[in-house]
């Protein structure tokens, strides 16, 4: 601070380091780590390249339904209708596909089409009525559970082409098989955090979710950035649907019906607050990989399923304190 | 400096603008005159519309009716994006920064750098590095002592808030700079610092519409007085030709002014409450 220097010498850039330790994805990091030693130390399978495989199938598709869901909740919004947008999109590639009436790309492009346009939807009832996130996706919830369920006659569809299972085909990397339908998830997670953490849009979805009016005033177009990130998560439901396809080798009417909650469970975890502006898709993707952690050892150890829901439940019970807390001190 | 201005053209003018809100009008017919390289503060009581008045003059609302003028050429804003392209900056009264994000950041919301060539072009990556000197640079330009640009906007004090919007305006402004009650929420101190940030801005070249209520500001460091009354100027006028407590008697209706300048009693008990008569 002397005269001589430059008056803004000081303000250097943060070191890798630091950035690192003061990162909001600490915590989760933190967590799925101490889990993963925990686990590790209970059970003798919980340690292997097959293990950690299954784990990543195990969270793929609520993984990738988890990054529409954390677009959304950065906006300061909320999707319960994502798993039933899934599903829904998945009975409309499988049935279009297995009756042979359209090519297999067509119709999984008209079931990412399907999703997306319900995103659109709920976008545009958001920002252009305008009405509460919660309430537009609670009825787009119920409005697609029940066209999944009208349009599959309650059937399960099965002989599907192989378009639509390839992404649950493997290949071998050292000892262990790993899915094509992980690499499209983790693609996923990369590109994502990559559109907000080094793109204006990133920036301006961030804005947005501190304060509509300020992004507003900062000629931010919020109209249009709402609607675009609701129709963008809604197409990342329809490649959730086919690889929810690709895992099951069926089109499941029953599927994708605790997804919703499962999602926003995964972005809490994450460190994503769900008053928006503050989150990352990295820290979504730790917070899917804990809940699979979790599930996965308790699983290998011989606890019930519901002892998994249990503790899931009180894991983002404790994430929202902790989060809180951290926050209140910032204030 | 207002022996040449008052002859100047203005630099933003406006004229019989208004605006409903169902029932209510917060402007009724207002006019607007801001010469070059003066600051004009704008004064009013609550709801008089002041704030409504600049929102109209930066494009935050769309007028249901009346002219706006830049530089003389007749100009019609479809949003605050479009003001800015003009050159018009604003500090909101609630200061319109993302309590997140990092003052850089903040600084460069709405408009980010890219990074050259494809990088920027085809992949739309931000160029961090460049944005965060040049606010680091404009920053330390208006003598804003800050510990690291990295910082989120919530973690600074009251003051710092309202420093960074105002750097934020005057990095970018190239016409008008507007702020709105700038030091409402200020320490005696830090409105120091604010008025000071204000003298530099004038000092530059650019005009400055301040928004305030504290009359002691308002007399230190006005060039000319704009009061404004049930949604319309009830005044145009300069600090040295009358007393705060004429100007508050003006403010409240209980003074108006004549054409050619003096002062009327326009409500004879007002003004004998507020201590003032007519000249
Ligand atoms: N968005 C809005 N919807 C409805 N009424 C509004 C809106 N904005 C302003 N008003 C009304 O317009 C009038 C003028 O408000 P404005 O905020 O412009 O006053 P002001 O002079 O800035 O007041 P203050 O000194 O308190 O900031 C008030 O009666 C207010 O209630
Ligand atoms: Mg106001």
């Amino acid at each position: 601070m002397t005269a001589t220097t430059p008056a803004y010498a000081h303000l250097k850039d943060p070191t890798t380091v630091r950035r690192l330790l003061t990162a909001p994805t600490l915590g989760p990091l933190v967590a799925l780590i101490l889990a993963c030693v925990f686990f590790s130390l209970s059970s003798e399978q919980f340690l292997s390249g097959g293990n950690f495989s299954l784990i990543v199938q195990q969270v793929m598709v609520v993984g990738t339904l988890a990054i529409g869901q954390t677009l959304i909740i950065l906006t300061a919004g909320i999707d319960l209708s994502c798993g039933a947008v899934m599903a829904f999109g998945s009975i409309v590639m499988a049935k279009l596909a297995a009756e042979g009436s359209v090519p297999p790309l067509l119709a999984i492009t008209l079931g990412l089409l399907v999703c997306a346009g319900f995103g659109l939807l709920n976008g545009l009832l958001v920002k252009g009525v305008p009405l509460p996130p919660f309430i537009v996706t609670l009825g787009m919830l119920n409005v697609a559970f029940a066209l999944t369920h009208i349009y599959s006659e309650e059937q399960t569809i099965s002989r599907l082409p192989s378009e639509l299972t390839v992404l649950g085909d493997t290949f071998p990397l050292g000892n262990t098989d790993i899915t094509y339908g992980s690499l499209v998830t983790i693609a996923l997670f990369l590109l994502f955090a990559y559109a907000l953490g080094a793109t204006g849009w990133g920036r301006h979805v961030y804005a947005l979710g501190n304060s509509p009016e300020s992004a507003r005033l900062n000629g931010i177009g919020t109209t249009r950035l709402t609607i675009g990130v609701y129709a963008l998560a809604g197409l990342v439901y329809g490649i959730a649907a086919l690889l929810l396809i690709s895992r099951t080798g069926v089109g499941d009417p029953q599927a994708g019906q605790t997804d919703n909650l499962d999602s926003i469970t995964a972005v809490v975890l994450g460190g994503t607050s769900l008053f928006g502006g503050r989150g990352t898709v990295l820290g979504t993707l730790l917070g899917v990989l804990i809940v699979g952690v979790f599930r996965n050892g308790l699983q290998l150890m011989g606890v019930a399923s519901v002892y998994q829901t249990l503790i899931t439940g009180i894991l983002v019970i404790l994430a929202v304190t902790v989060d809180q807390m951290s926050r209140r001190k910032v204030r | 400096m207002s022996e040449t201005s008052t002859k100047a053209a203005p630099v933003l003018q406006a004229r019989g603008l208004v605006k409903r809100y169902g029932q209510v009008t917060a402007i009724d017919g207002a006019d607007f005159d801001l010469l070059p390289g003066e600051v004009l503060a704008v004064i009013g009581d609550n709801g008089a519309g002041k704030t409504s008045l600049i929102k109209a003059l930066t494009g935050a609302l769309v007028p249901d009716r009346g002219e706006i003028r830049l530089n003389g050429e007749p100009v019609r804003f479809s949003g605050p994006q479009s003001a800015r392209q003009y050159g018009i900056e604003t500090v909101y009264q609630d200061l319109a920064v993302a309590p997140s994000m990092d003052i850089a950041s903040n600084m460069f919301l709405g408009r980010e750098l890219r990074r050259p060539g494809p990088l920027g072009s085809v992949l739309r990556l931000l160029d961090k590095k460049r944005m965060r000197e040049q606010a680091a640079a404009h920053m330390a330009d208006l003598g804003i002592g800050l510990r690291s640009l990295t910082q989120a906007v919530e973690t600074l004090s009251g003051g710092q808030r309202q420093a960074v919007a105002v750097a934020r305006s005057v990095a970018w402004a190239r016409s008008v700079i507007v702020m709105d009650e700038p030091t409402a929420a200020l320490g005696v101190k830090e409105s120091g610092q604010v008025l000071d940030l204000i003298r530099r801005v004038r000092d530059k070249g650019l005009p400055v519409v301040l928004i305030s209520h504290n009359m002691p500001h308002v007399f230190e460091i006005a060039d000319r007085i704009h009061v404004h009354r049930l949604g319309r100027r009830a005044a145009l006028i300069r600090p040295q030709d009358h007393s705060m407590a004429e100007v508050v008697a003006i403010m409240t209706g209980a003074l108006s002014v004549s054409e050619g300048g003096g002062t009327v009693v326009a409500d004879t008990e007002a003004a004998k409450a507020a201590g003032v008569t007519a000249d």
